[in-house]
This record gives C-alpha cells, structure tokens and sequence, in this order.
C-alpha cells in the first residue's frame, strides 16, 4: 500500500467511530429483544450490516419467526451486494481479498471509497480498507459493549431500550426521506403496518410492506 | 437450535452471499434503473414498517404507550439535525422516564 493521504485517513477514521458507535445501540437492541450476548457478537461479525441486523433483532422481538426476521434483514442486505459490483472492478481482488473484500462491503467503505475516488485511485483503495476494517473494529467492540450493558440492566423498558429500537430505526430511515415520493412510501407503510399487525402472523406486516415498494418501482 | 440462533445464523449466511454475489457478477447486469429504484424503495418501506411495528404493536396488538412520547421525541431530535447518538438516548430517557414514573 502506497503512502496514505492524510484526508483519506481523517475520513476512514471519524467514520469508522461515529458508525463503530452505533454498535452500542444494536448490541442493546438485540440482547432487550432476547438474543444473548453471543448471538449479538456474531451478527454484528458475520453479518456485519446495520440495518440487517436491526431488523432481524426487530422482527424477533415483535414476535417474527426466523424466516419473516431472515427475509426481512436479507432485503434490507440487497444493497451491499449493488456495492460488490460497484466496487469489484475497482479493487481487483482475487481469492481470500476478494472474500475479505465482500465482508467489509457496506454502505461506509463503499461511500468513503468513492468519495476519494475524485483525488485518486489509491486514495480510493485506501478509503475502501480502512473505513471497512475500521468500521468492523469500532462495531464488533461496541456490539458487545451495548450487549453487556443492556444484560447488566435487566427490564428493557425500564432504561427505554424498546423505544431506543424504533428511534435507532427512525434514525436510519430519515436521511433517505428526501423527496416527497419516499416520505409519502413512508407514511403508506407506517399505516400499513400498523393495520396489518392483527391480521397477520407477527413479522409479515413488516415484509409485507417490501411488495408496496416494488409496486411503487416498478410503476414510476 | 431456537429461533434465535436460526435467525442469527441464516442472517449472517444470507448476507454473505449478497455481498460475495456483488463482487462476482458483471456490473452490466445490474443496469436496469426500474431494478435500482426498487432497491432504494426497500429501504424506505422495511425500515418504516420496522418503526411502526415496534413503537405501535406489543404481541399482535396495536396499543399506545411510553414508546409512543420516546419515539416522538427521536423525531423532534431529527427535525432539530440531532446526531444518531443524541436521537437514540433522548428517546431512551423520554420513554424509561414516562414508563418508571407514570
């Protein structure tokens, strides 16, 4: 590896922390909605994707099976594989690299990595590897940080754990509301939800809401 | 094995091989803006659904609680630009307050 530019490790670093941090708030998450320490630890390093395992610990907890909690977490993983084939042309990896590259394919390494993409290709590699490796160090520490704590409290709704769930959720949603369109998918799938949860066995209304969104796709 | 760990397992097994498939097929397969613009809706409608579920439903019944004034204020927090951190313990300390004394 080439000379790392001091920008590219500023970037890799306050993202890896800031991301890594939120680790805190999934291991509590999981273990307030009946995973054990353990399992919370190998979500966080096999699966290793936020919003996946947000959503397989939410689906558990409102009473999901493992199937709905796997396909709804399993949707949601869609994207790191639209990232591998962003990023497989430009890293050129083969054999184990290319198996430790997919892992470290998120949302931060491949943002990081293309944001440098602009100053220059190694400055883009660079960006990749250390925000994937960072972000994995900062989020498999804090997962079990979050988890250890979370046991060591006992009731969940006494310390707000299960309301922590849905604003962690709300906190991932937010920043992709920025058209009215998706505001309003949003709105129909909150109503949806809601409406369906009765009716249906736990952990469906939630998948469900995937088809609306294909609908909404496949049509505009 | 219990649901937990079939969950946790089948998770982890799934999400390994979107991102190994990623890296293994040609980008032009994946060319089609309809194919793009469902997978940015995904997101959208899963985690919202996500944030009703667990804020308005206990056990396949709609109800209104102290979840309710946590996630409010989490929303208040992000009109405000309130980083992750604070949105999350805000309505941490909203709900556990309203669920402890009232």
């Amino acid at each position: 590896m080439s000379k790392i530019e001091s920008i590219t490790l500023r970037d890799s670093l306050s993202v890896s922390l800031t991301v890594g941090a939120y680790g805190v708030a999934f291991g509590a998450a999981s273990v307030a909605n009946g995973f054990s320490v353990l399992q919370s630890c190998l979500l966080s390093l096999l699966t290793f994707s936020g919003a996946s395992q947000f959503a397989v610990v939410g689906v558990i907890g409102a009473g999901g099976g493992a199937i709905s909690a796997i396909a709804t977490a399993s949707l949601l993983g869609i994207r790191n594989g639209l990232y591998g084939v962003i990023m497989a042309p430009r890293l050129k990896v083969k054999g184990f690299k290319r198996v430790v590259a997919a892992q470290i394919t998120i949302d931060e390494s491949t943002g990081v990595a293309l944001g440098a993409e602009k100053r220059n290709e190694a400055a883009m590699r660079q960006g990749f590897w250390l925000t994937g490796f960072g972000v994995f160090f900062f989020w498999n520490l804090f997962t079990l940080a979050g988890a250890l704590g979370a046991q060591a409290m006992g009731d969940a709704r006494a310390w707000g754990l299960d309301s922590a769930v849905p604003a962690a959720f709300l906190g991932l949603l937010w920043p992709r509301l920025e058209k009215n369109s998706d505001r309003a998918l949003a709105v129909a799938s909150i109503f949806f939800a809601i409406a369906m949860t009765p009716l249906l066995p736990a952990g469906l209304p939630i998948i469900a809401t995937a088809f609306i969104a294909i609908a909404v796709g496949l049509r505009r | 094995m219990n649901v937990f760990w079939i969950a946790t397992i089948g998770t982890s097994v799934i999400a390994f091989i979107l991102k190994f498939t990623g890296h293994s097929i040609p980008q032009h397969w994946l060319d089609n803006p309809r194919l793009q613009r469902v997978n940015a809706l995904i997101p959208i409608a899963l985690l919202s659904a996500l944030v009703a579920v667990q804020t308005f439903t206990s056990e396949s019944k709609v109800m209104i609680d102290h979840r309710l004034a946590g996630v409010s204020v989490a929303v208040l927090a992000l009109i405000l630009k309130a980083p992750f951190p604070v949105v999350v313990i805000s309505a941490a300390l909203t709900s556990a307050a309203i669920y402890n004394w009232l």
